[in-house]
């Protein structure tokens, strides 16, 4: 077994004439957390939707666990354990908050396409549904209908939806994109505490949110990762200085 | 942490209980309540309607297929269903009638798994257009294998086969009701189910939202595929159904007209409530069949309620009823009603108008033969003179003036008492 939960090696797509992706390795270790970052454009939500199944690669290899995932269905990278939210808010609208997770939980349970189990009877699903909802803070909306929830309750559902179902490798697309100060450093500690012993993959912006979590940061420039590296070392690496913040200014944080 | 109890687990649901007893009480005497033999043969019409509509709406309404080809399943089943009356008839095929409906609904198990795997591999509009192809398909080959179909005329049966079983023999329409009351029961409870188990739900998931299901493990195409396989068992069952309480089959069944109007029926009940398509198969059905009783333009008066209901109640009219309901059980019908008064009385005047200028329209294009005048409402009027005219026509522009002041403080009253009572369920939570 490869001690890489997700391994990423010489990975292109091209959209007709232009190449968005232009050959990315990455190597994540499992358990370690990585942020992404880059300007706009620079190909961090394509790299997500090559990882996650939802596009094709044009070359290259993903592997995660050591088993080539790269031009497989959605489906099956997920039933491989990896699992993904997104950046606009992907959620069932119309069924409640529990319905919601319990969905999310029902294939990794090993009720496939059951019509023979009652579901009301099931359960492990709804206690696992129950669990994270509870993990997530929206216990008090389980009922709501997931349309009516407000936005960082959606953006919480969004990530809940994403772990439900057990998965061991994450991948969060802009979790706190659009979110107030105090909304993203609640969102902040809902994931740390989500994706505890997981491997976590995640696009951020908010650069308190990236140095708060992460173990390393990819900086992704033009389709390439220009540098990869722990937070200490990208802060005071000068190439990523000039391309991600045209060598005006340092990297200001917070801590 | 605050205690969380998202659903209660009752070992017994005594309400479900309850409506399901209540529900086959309704169909045990429905036939006593309304006993006459063209009460009778509508409500086993409407028994099967009502099983096509469900399992329709197994497509429509729980995981947002909208199809335009769902008579295949349904007249398919009829078709098979016919020929093995006839082979039981015959001593060839020793099966009882009352288990006819299965082989209907093996049928239309088995064109869904054939037909459903090609139009399930689409989602959305084109999932709508190639089941539309498919229904063309299978009526065009209605015409052309007679052998099988029986051509222009249909296949018959004799649905009396057999010595009688505890004394049923199913020659009078009245056993014949019983046996669909049965099969409707089981049927309704069988879809019910389905829409309570992990397939189910997840239906409903890819009618909310396809694309992330895919990334929860789901094949978005094998939940359409397999839902779309039950639903077709389901109206197999309903066209074997037919195909006893009418005793023929003919292309008609598997015509694109019998895929509108289950469409439409189902949606004039509701898609989002499970008993929403039942509703919709007893007024649809009374609609049809009363209202041709009584006017040419039933057909008209069919499609504009239908518009009526897309335009203002989408929901259906079990949305409308659990609606006011719930108005109701809020306490606050008192606030609606004055305002709803003045717009079904402003309602009433347009409708009664518009209804006189049709009747009268359709006796002076179609039936002016046999003179001109006729019968409105009890009386007489004579369509060649211009006074009745001018009168329907102000009682139609009174009343659309009146239904135009009249909406606004309705729609308003309406929309501030359901925002409220939203806003008392959130902070019940």
């Amino acid at each position: 077994m490869t001690a890489y939960a997700l391994e990423i090696a010489n990975l292109r797509k091209s959209f007709g004439n232009s190449e968005i992706i232009r050959g990315i390795n990455l190597q994540v270790k499992k358990g370690e957390r990585i942020a992404i970052i880059g300007p706009n454009g620079a190909g961090k939500s394509t790299l997500f939707n090559l990882i996650s199944g939802r596009f094709f690669p044009s070359e290259g290899d993903i592997f995660l666990n050591g088993q080539q995932i790269g031009g497989l269905a959605p489906y099956e990278i997920n039933r491989l354990g990896l699992s993904r939210s997104f950046q606009i808010t992907n959620i069932f609208h119309q069924l409640s908050v529990f319905e919601n997770l319990r969905c999310a939980v029902l294939w990794s349970l090993g009720y496939r396409y059951s019509f023979w189990h009652k579901l009301s009877a099931l359960k492990d699903a709804r206690e696992q549904a129950e669990k994270v909802m509870e993990a997530i803070g929206l216990g008090w909306r389980s009922q709501t209908p997931a349309g009516l929830l407000t936005y960082a309750e959606q953006r919480a559902l969004e990530i809940g939806i994403t772990i439900a179902g057990g998965a061991d490798v994450i991948l969060l697309d802009e979790p706190t994109a659009g979110m107030s100060r105090s909304e993203s450093d609640a969102a902040v500690e809902l994931i740390s505490k989500v994706t505890q012993d997981k491997t976590l993959l995640m696009v951020e912006h908010d650069m308190s949110v990236v140095f708060g979590l992460a173990d390393r940061i990819a900086v992704v420039v033009y389709g390439e990762v220009l540098a990869c590296d722990t937070p200490q070392a990208i802060r005071q690496n000068t190439k990523v200085q000039e391309a991600y913040l045209g060598g005006h200014a340092p990297v200001e944080v917070q801590e | 942490m605050h205690a969380l109890r998202p659903i209660q687990f009752k070992p017994l649901n005594l309400g479900r209980w309850l409506v399901w007893t209540a529900f086959a009480f309704m169909l045990m005497a429905a036939p006593k309540i309304f006993s006459s033999g063209s009460a009778l043969s509508i409500l086993s019409q409407m028994g099967t309607v009502m099983i096509f509509a469900l399992s329709y709406n197994m497509l429509l309404g729980q995981s947002g297929m909208l199809s335009f080809g769902h008579a295949v399943y349904s007249g398919l089943g009829a078709f098979f269903a016919i020929h093995a009356i006839n082979y039981a008839g015959n001593g060839v095929l020793p099966i009882p009638l009352s288990l006819i409906p299965l082989v209907g609904g093996c049928a239309g198990l088995i064109f869904g798994v054939l037909f459903g795997y090609v139009t399930t591999k689409r989602s959305g509009t084109t999932f709508a257009m190639i089941s539309l192809g498919i229904v063309e398909l299978v009526f065009a080959c209605s015409l052309m294998f007679p052998g099988f179909f029986g051509g222009e005329g249909g296949v018959a049966a004799n649905r009396v086969i057999g010595k009688p079983l505890f004394g049923i023999s199913y020659g009078p329409q009245i056993e014949v009701y019983y046996l669909i009351a049965f099969w409707l029961f089981i049927s309704t409870i069988g879809m019910f189910a389905i829409a309570h188990t992990p397939l189910g739900r997840i239906a409903n998931a890819v009618r909310d939202n396809p694309e992330r299901v895919e990334f929860i493990g789901y094949n978005t195409r094998r939940v359409r595929y397999i839902m779309l396989i039950l639903s077709a068992f389901f109206a197999g069952i309903s066209g074997g159904l037919s195909a006893i309480n009418f005793e023929i089959v003919s292309a008609e069944n598997v015509s694109v007209l019998r895929s509108g109007g289950v469409l439409l029926f189902t949606f004039i009940g509701g898609i989002g409530f499970f008993f929403g398509p039942m509703l919709g198969a007893i007024v649809g059905l009374l609609l049809t069949v009363l209202l041709s009783e009584f006017t040419n333009a039933w057909q008209l008066y069919l499609g504009v309620f239908f518009i009526c209901i897309v335009m203002y109640a989408p929901g259906g009219l079990a949305s409308l009823i659990m609606m006011t309901v719930r108005v109701i059980a809020h306490k606050k019908f008192k606030r609606i009603f004055p305002s709803l008064l003045l717009v079904s009385i402003a309602s009433l005047l347009a409708f009664s108008g518009a209804v006189m200028l049709i009747e009268m329209m359709y006796h002076l294009t179609l039936e002016s033969a046999n003179g001109s005048t006729t019968k409105l409402m009890g009386y007489v009027v004579d369509t060649a003179v211009a006074t009745p005219w001018i009168g329907a026509s102000l009682l139609f522009l009174l009343g659309l003036i009146a239904v135009y002041f009249a909406r606004q403080p309705f729609f308003a009253v309406w929309g501030d008492v359901n925002a409220e009572i939203e806003h008392a369920m959130k902070g019940a939570h």
